[in-house]
């Protein structure tokens, strides 16, 4: 067990030396993007190339989570980052095996893998100059991709588990004050005050008291906290453990949903480690502090990342929120005083003890400090893990760091904050992020997904997407969300069928606003809000689909024709190739026709067509 | 169907009988069969002493659980916001037709269940599709067909 800082360092140190005795180090980003690109076949193909070199000892690989820039995986990182290689083994696989050994031994590095910019001929060698990463203000992301996620020592080399040790020879109300001074806000939605809910915790009446953590990550199109639970689970556990002993709980669990088994997985090696080195379990630290943590898989249900309803699943009912008249730090989890905070919420805890709250304070804006991580995608050039310090802008996320749109299209908007949220348009792209502006545009800062859309995203399209979603996701408890988001959805989907009659749209925005005010929880009061949004600010998209029957993104089915202009077709054949129900005939070099009653208008033939030859109507 | 009560009992005591691990016995049951059985939604109550209807209430709330058989592959094309945009209903409709089911429905000759999910979290790589542990990135609806005939390799189609 250790018990003092000295035996922190003294294993930092012997884990530093032991890694020094390498002649190189290599990361290979396996989190789940570049796993899915095809990292482990790079990871195997450069360790057998390696030992086939003589090198297998001389040179460190590591299996890292997620680095940020998946649409470009799967990445590789020489060093302290001195070079990044983009998209290892997607073309050539052995031919890019054998630049990375080439990399190793004679220090040459591949032009071909290295990142390209949007300035013509100019390649990235070091992460730090890739605008991208250099944009970025990374501290609860600072050591994914550095890691090895499986390995503790690299962790306490890095100065892991110190602040757990500072914060026991902290008073609680000390740690207490520390967190509320920071400014630090829930990162799981709501954007509540951590050091206050943890304050009223700790005071509230009841034993045992339960620290919980949220990494139920609902959101589609989200995977922040899946990448830092799969990426670093120690700082998650850390931030667990520094929270317990301020609030005065003896265990804690970990909400993670069964579909993300990388997480589970790593997670549960983790704590087992914790446990090892005293980290977790009885007398933490040789301090007397009992404190563990147990994961909870849950089942697949977004509501179930509502705070009451995550706690009817650990107890084992079905997930289904209730009315919070009394608050769950009083009466949570076995009607014991419970505090419940979001995965990254907790992994920011260890270095707002470590560097102190003045610090924390330093960044981010007015009434949200500190960074926020996102997960940036969509149309998008640069899709990925970001972090960022609060107040940014939406165009300096989007332009700098994101590349721009996909295909140079022009931007349309951005949805923030999943079902709960809305979607912003360009008119306020210079609005600074956080919490507060983000609601005032009728949107949500949500736990954290950032999804562009471009002017081939249908708004009407998109709202019934999420109306979709929530018509599953709702539990039914209560009518208002139960019938009113599924009348909404109705709606909208007859505007999109092009059945949509005058006084439609004042009829969502009654309906909507209905539905906020009489829900029973979080999900049904802010699931107009997708609606809504799109509402204010494209109205005229919704009008188009009402009155003209058109959809100007040519993304509703019923409202568009696919045609071949005959002009611009050269024959080349590319079209019919993709059509999946092969409806598109013609010779080569002849010009193409569709058979439009066979049509699924999937778009296929458009995306292929490099002539612009296709045009959706 | 035939339920192996012995297989039963180690996964109950795994979690030392305890009902608030409900949803996990009952994941790892799924685990076992592909699906969860009646008989043992029924054998578990019993085990644990609580009302059949408790038990139903669990296995029907949570999506991630399955009442009907599973075929040998399932199909998961993701329905998550990043991958809606980039055309994933259009992937999900290609999958329909050619393997003429559709969502939650296993083809005739047992070989594919066709799910959706909600983000399988490589957005980068929409519209993505995963069939067992496999994933397919950036799928076209022409790609589809090839998907299916990885995986019906030698078997009766
Ligand atoms: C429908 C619904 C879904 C939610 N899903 C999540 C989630 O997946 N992850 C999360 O951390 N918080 C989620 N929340 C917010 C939680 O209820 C809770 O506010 C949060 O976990 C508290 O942690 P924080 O203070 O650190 O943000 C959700 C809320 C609602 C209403
Ligand atoms: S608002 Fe919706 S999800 Fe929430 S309790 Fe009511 S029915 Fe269930
Ligand atoms: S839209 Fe799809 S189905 Fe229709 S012609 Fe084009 S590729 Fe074929
Ligand atoms: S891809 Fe375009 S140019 Fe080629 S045959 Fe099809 S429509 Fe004509
Ligand atoms: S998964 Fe590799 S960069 Fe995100
Ligand atoms: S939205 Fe499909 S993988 Fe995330």
């Amino acid at each position: 067990m250790i018990t003092s800082q000295e035996q922190l360092q003294s294993v930092a140190s012997e884990y530093k030396k032991k890694t020094a005795a390498f002649d190189a180090v290599i990361k290979i980003c396996c989190g789940t993007g570049c796993v899915s690109s095809g990292a482990l076949s790079v990871y195997e193909g450069l360790t057998a190339g390696l030992r086939g070199e003589g090198l297998a000892d001389k040179v460190l690989v590591k299996k890292t989570g997620c680095h940020g820039l998946c649409e470009r995986g799967p990445i590789v990182v020489f060093g302290q980052d001195e070079i990044l290689y983009q998209s290892v083994g997607k073309r050539n696989i052995d031919a890019d095996v054998a630049s990375l050994i080439a990399t190793v031994k004679e220090k040459k590095v591949a032009e071909q893998l290295l990142y390209k910019g949007e300035e013509k001929g100019k390649r990235y060698v070091s992460p730090y100059e890739i605008p991208f990463y250099s944009g970025q203000t990374r501290v609860v992301l600072s050591l994914n991709g550095a890691l090895d996620p499986e390995n503790i020592e690299e962790y306490i080399a890095e100065g892991g588990y110190g602040s757990l040790h500072k914060a026991l020879h902290m008073s609680p109300t000390e740690i207490i004050d520390s967190i509320e001074k920071s400014g630090l806000r829930g990162r799981g939605g709501g954007g509540f005050l951590t050091g206050y809910k943890w304050r009223s915790c700790r005071q509230a009446q009841g034993n045992p008291k339960y620290v919980l953590a949220n990494g139920d990550e609902g959101d589609p199109g989200a995977f922040m906290d899946r990448s830092l639970m799969e990426g670093n689970p120690h700082a998650i556990l850390e931030g667990m453990a520094i929270g317990a002993f301020a609030i005065g709980s003896g265990q804690g669990y970990i909400y993670v949903r069964d579909e993300y088994p990388l997480a589970v997985h790593r997670l549960s090696l983790a704590i087992e480690k914790a446990r090892e080195y005293g980290f977790l379990g009885k007398n933490i630290m040789g301090t007397g502090f009992d404190y563990d943590i147990d994961i909870f898989r849950g089942g697949g249900a977004f509501v179930c990342g509502e705070s009451t309803a995550l706690i009817s699943s650990i107890e084992g009912k079905a997930g289904e929120p209730r009315s919070k008249y009394t608050h769950t730090v009083d009466k949570g989890l076995w009607d014991k005083p419970t505090n419940l905070n979001n995965v990254e919420t907790w992994a920011n805890v260890p270095h707002i003890i470590d560097k102190g709250w003045e610090w924390f304070q330093s960044t981010g804006s007015p009434r949200s400090k500190g960074t926020k991580v996102f997960s940036l995608v969509g149309k998008v050039k640069n899709t990925g893990l970001i972090e960022v310090p609060m107040g940014i802008t939406l165009k300096e996320i989007i332009y700098d760091l994101g590349g721009g749109i996909q295909g140079d299209k022009k931007f349309k908007a951005v949805q923030t904050g999943g079902p709960s949220g809305g979607c912003i348009p360009e008119v306020y792209l210079d609005m600074p992020v956080d919490f507060d502006s983000l609601t005032k545009l009728g949107s949500m800062m949500g736990s954290g997904g950032m999804i562009v859309m471009d002017e081939r995203s249908c708004m009407v399209d998109v709202a019934r997407y999420f109306l979709n979603f929530l018509v599953q996701e709702s539990c039914g408890k209560c009518t208002p969300c139960r019938e009113g988001v599924r009348r909404m959805h109705e709606i909208v989907d007859r505007i999109c069928r092009g059945d949509g009659c005058r006084g439609d749209v004042e009829h969502l925005e009654e309906l909507g606003k209905a539905i906020q005010l009489s829900s029973l929880c979080g999900l049904g009061q802010s699931a107009p809000n997708p609606v809504l949004s799109t509402i204010r600010f494209f109205k005229e998209e919704y009008i188009a689909h009402i009155e003209e029957k058109r959809c100007p993104a040519g993304i509703c089915k019923d409202l568009i024709k696919m045609q071949i202009l005959p002009d611009l077709c050269t024959g080349c054949m590319r079209c019919a190739g993709e059509c999946p129900v092969g409806c598109i005939e013609g010779e080569k070099k002849g010009v193409h026709v569709i058979d439009q009653s066979r049509c699924t208008k999937c778009g296929a033939c458009y995306d292929a067509c490099r002539f612009g030859a296709v045009k959706i109507e | 169907m035939e339920v192996n009560s012995e297989r039963l009992h180690e996964i109950i005591n795994k979690y030392h009988g305890s009902a608030s691990h409900l949803l996990a016995m009952f994941q790892d049951i799924q685990r076992e069969y592909r699906y969860v059985p009646k008989e043992a939604i029924k054998f578990v109550a019993g085990e644990l002493n609580m009302p059949l209807a408790k038990a139903y209430e669990v296995v029907t709330f949570y999506k991630a659980l399955s009442l009907t058989p599973r075929g040998r592959h399932t199909v998961h094309v993701c329905m998550g916001t990043a991958c809606h945009l980039r055309g994933g209903t259009n992937i999900l409709d290609a999958f329909e037709r050619e393997l003429s089911v559709g969502v939650g429905e296993t083809t005739e000759n047992g070989l594919f269940t066709l799910e959706t999910v909600n983000c399988l979290g490589a957005c980068a790589l929409a519209p993505l599709v995963r069939v067992e542990e496999k994933d397919f990135g950036k799928t076209t609806p022409g790609g589809v067909k090839k998907i299916i005939n990885e995986f019906s390799g030698g078997e009766p189609s």
